[in-house]
């Protein structure tokens, strides 16, 4: 167990630096970062109307989050795996004395870095409402935890996904439909539409597996503890999807 | 040190590696010969676990790749067919990556890498991206990269392929003084290559082991030398072409 551990860790610690510095030595992270802050702060000001809604809070920018994480995150794990199956490289990683598990935890964790610095980048927001007006610090506080939270949920199903698969391209197309699936699905409309066809007691469960019913709550500021586990849930799932998909590779089917 | 028993994996129908099984003292160092195809790449990867074998083990000094795989991959240096490499770091960031994967605490990492940076003889261009080298210092950095925890064991596929006559001799000369104290398994096509730099070799021709021993007492079975040997044993395949 204990060596198991060690293991883990390293693997752990090797795969997350070399992800990291390798987000940043191609301008994947830097491009990333520049067309996710922009189209958020387009959506906040333009579409949300953020001046017209009149309180100091920041509703409507982390409204947008789930939709955003749905189309960008997928970009950012696409190639966490697809890459190494590509270039051949995931033979040399097969090859190490390090576990699995530890490897995709690493590369999770660098995606969610990049995620998280993308984040802290959004500060002016934050101060702009603290300009405008007193906002409650601690709900938007809470709120950026559980928007980090949650994409950390999103990176988890894109790099499962991208283990599936040697293309990039592919790993993108499915990451975004795998989670525009877990997104919509506390989407009103389609909500509404899977009630009428299946009862309220189906539209409620399918609501409770939503990203965006979670993220909800989240929203206003308040931190609901359902929610929390919801998420890590999510990642404990796709992660063990994603090292068993890895595991598989050995016994060589593809 | 190395000893692979009854190896058996196949790919859906096609029988890929059929009972292979050999062991592999210190100081040996084994040519793995066979037509493409043969299974030679399974077979090393198989004995690097990257792929699991569907029956039969290896062991790598005696610890077996299915039951310990990562104590015997501790073991192991493993350089695999294309010596594929992450293009976007340095080789000095990469053996930094390798060298984190096996544990290496920090002194004896910068230690680690500068040895292999030596023997590689990769020190020109230890801090240019992987992307912008030739295929012989890529090559050369994979072997680096598998030399780093001065392994028991080294699975070397195709290390010379692609390398000119010049880096051919520097790899040799390379093995040569770590054979003493290493086993090891290299697959190669040359064929002029395997009297010089191996004491033992195998002859693997659709997934079984059709010749063993060494390169003169196999040269000697023929009267045009190893090729002849090499191509009678081969069977088919080698013939019509």
């Amino acid at each position: 167990m204990k060596v198991w551990l060690d293991d883990t860790l390293s693997g752990l610690r090797a795969s997350y630096s070399r992800e990291l510095r390798a987000y940043f030595a191609t301008p994947l992270a830097y491009v990333f970062m520049a067309i996710f802050l922009m189209l958020l702060g387009f959506f906040t000001w333009e579409a949300s109307r953020f001046f017209d809604s009149g309180t100091a809070d920041l509703q409507p920018f982390f409204y947008w989050h789930p939709w955003l994480y749905m189309i960008f995150l997928p970009a950012l794990s696409m190639r966490l795996w697809a890459d190494e199956a590509a270039a051949g490289t995931s033979e040399l990683l097969l090859s190490l004395p390090v576990s699995v598990t530890g490897m995709a935890f690493g590369k999770l964790l660098a995606a969610w870095t990049v995620a998280a610095v993308s984040l802290v980048l959004t500060f002016p927001m934050w101060i702009t409402v603290n300009y405008l007006g007193s906002p409650d610090n601690t709900a938007i506080f809470l709120s950026y935890f559980m928007s980090l939270v949650m994409a950390g949920a999103y990176l988890s199903i894109g790099a499962a996904v991208s283990s599936l698969v040697s293309s990039q391209v592919l790993a993108y197309v499915i990451g975004v439909v795998a989670a525009f699936i877990f997104t919509a699905a506390g989407w009103p409309m389609v909500l509404g539409a899977v009630s009428n066809m299946l009862g309220a007691g189906v539209g409620d469960v399918v609501a409770a597996f939503s990203f965006l019913t979670h993220f909800e709550t989240a929203e206003r500021g308040v931190l609901e503890l359902r929610s929390l586990v919801y998420f890590l849930g999510v990642i404990a799932l796709w992660l063990t999807l994603n090292v068993l998909w890895v595991t598989q590779r050995r016994s060589g089917a593809r | 040190m190395l000893e692979l028993k009854h190896l058996v994996k196949s790919f859906g129908d096609r029988l890929a590696v059929d009972k292979v099984g050999f062991t592999l003292g210190k100081g040996e160092v084994l040519g793995f010969l066979g037509p493409n195809g043969a299974g030679k790449s399974t077979t090393m990867r198989m004995v690097a676990g990257v792929i699991e074998p569907d029956q039969g083990d290896v062991l790598i000094a005696g610890h077996s790749i299915i039951k310990a795989p990562r104590e015997a991959q501790r073991r192991l240096g493993y350089l695999p067919e294309g010596a594929p490499l992450y293009a976007d770091m340095t080789p000095v960031e990469f053996l930094g990556f390798m060298a984190m994967a096996h544990r290496m605490p920090g002194p004896d990492r910068k230690k680690a890498i500068d040895r292999v940076i030596a023997d590689a003889r990769i020190a020109n261009v230890a801090s240019r991206r992987i992307a912008t080298l030739s295929k012989g210092y890529r090559r050369r950095v994979g072997l680096a990269a598998a030399l780093l925890n001065d392994p028991d064991v080294l699975v070397l596929d195709e290390p010379t392929d692609g390398l000119d006559p010049i880096q051919k001799r520097a790899v040799r000369a390379l093995i040569a003084r770590m054979a003493p104290q290493k086993a090891i398994l290299i697959s190669t096509h040359t064929l002029e290559e395997v009297p010089a730099m191996c004491n033992r070799a195998i002859i693997i021709n659709e997934g079984r082991i059709v010749a063993d021993g060494t390169p003169d007492s196999l040269a000697e079975q023929q009267p045009g030398g190893l090729e002849d040997a090499f191509i009678t044993m081969a069977g088919t395949e080698a013939d019509s072409a």
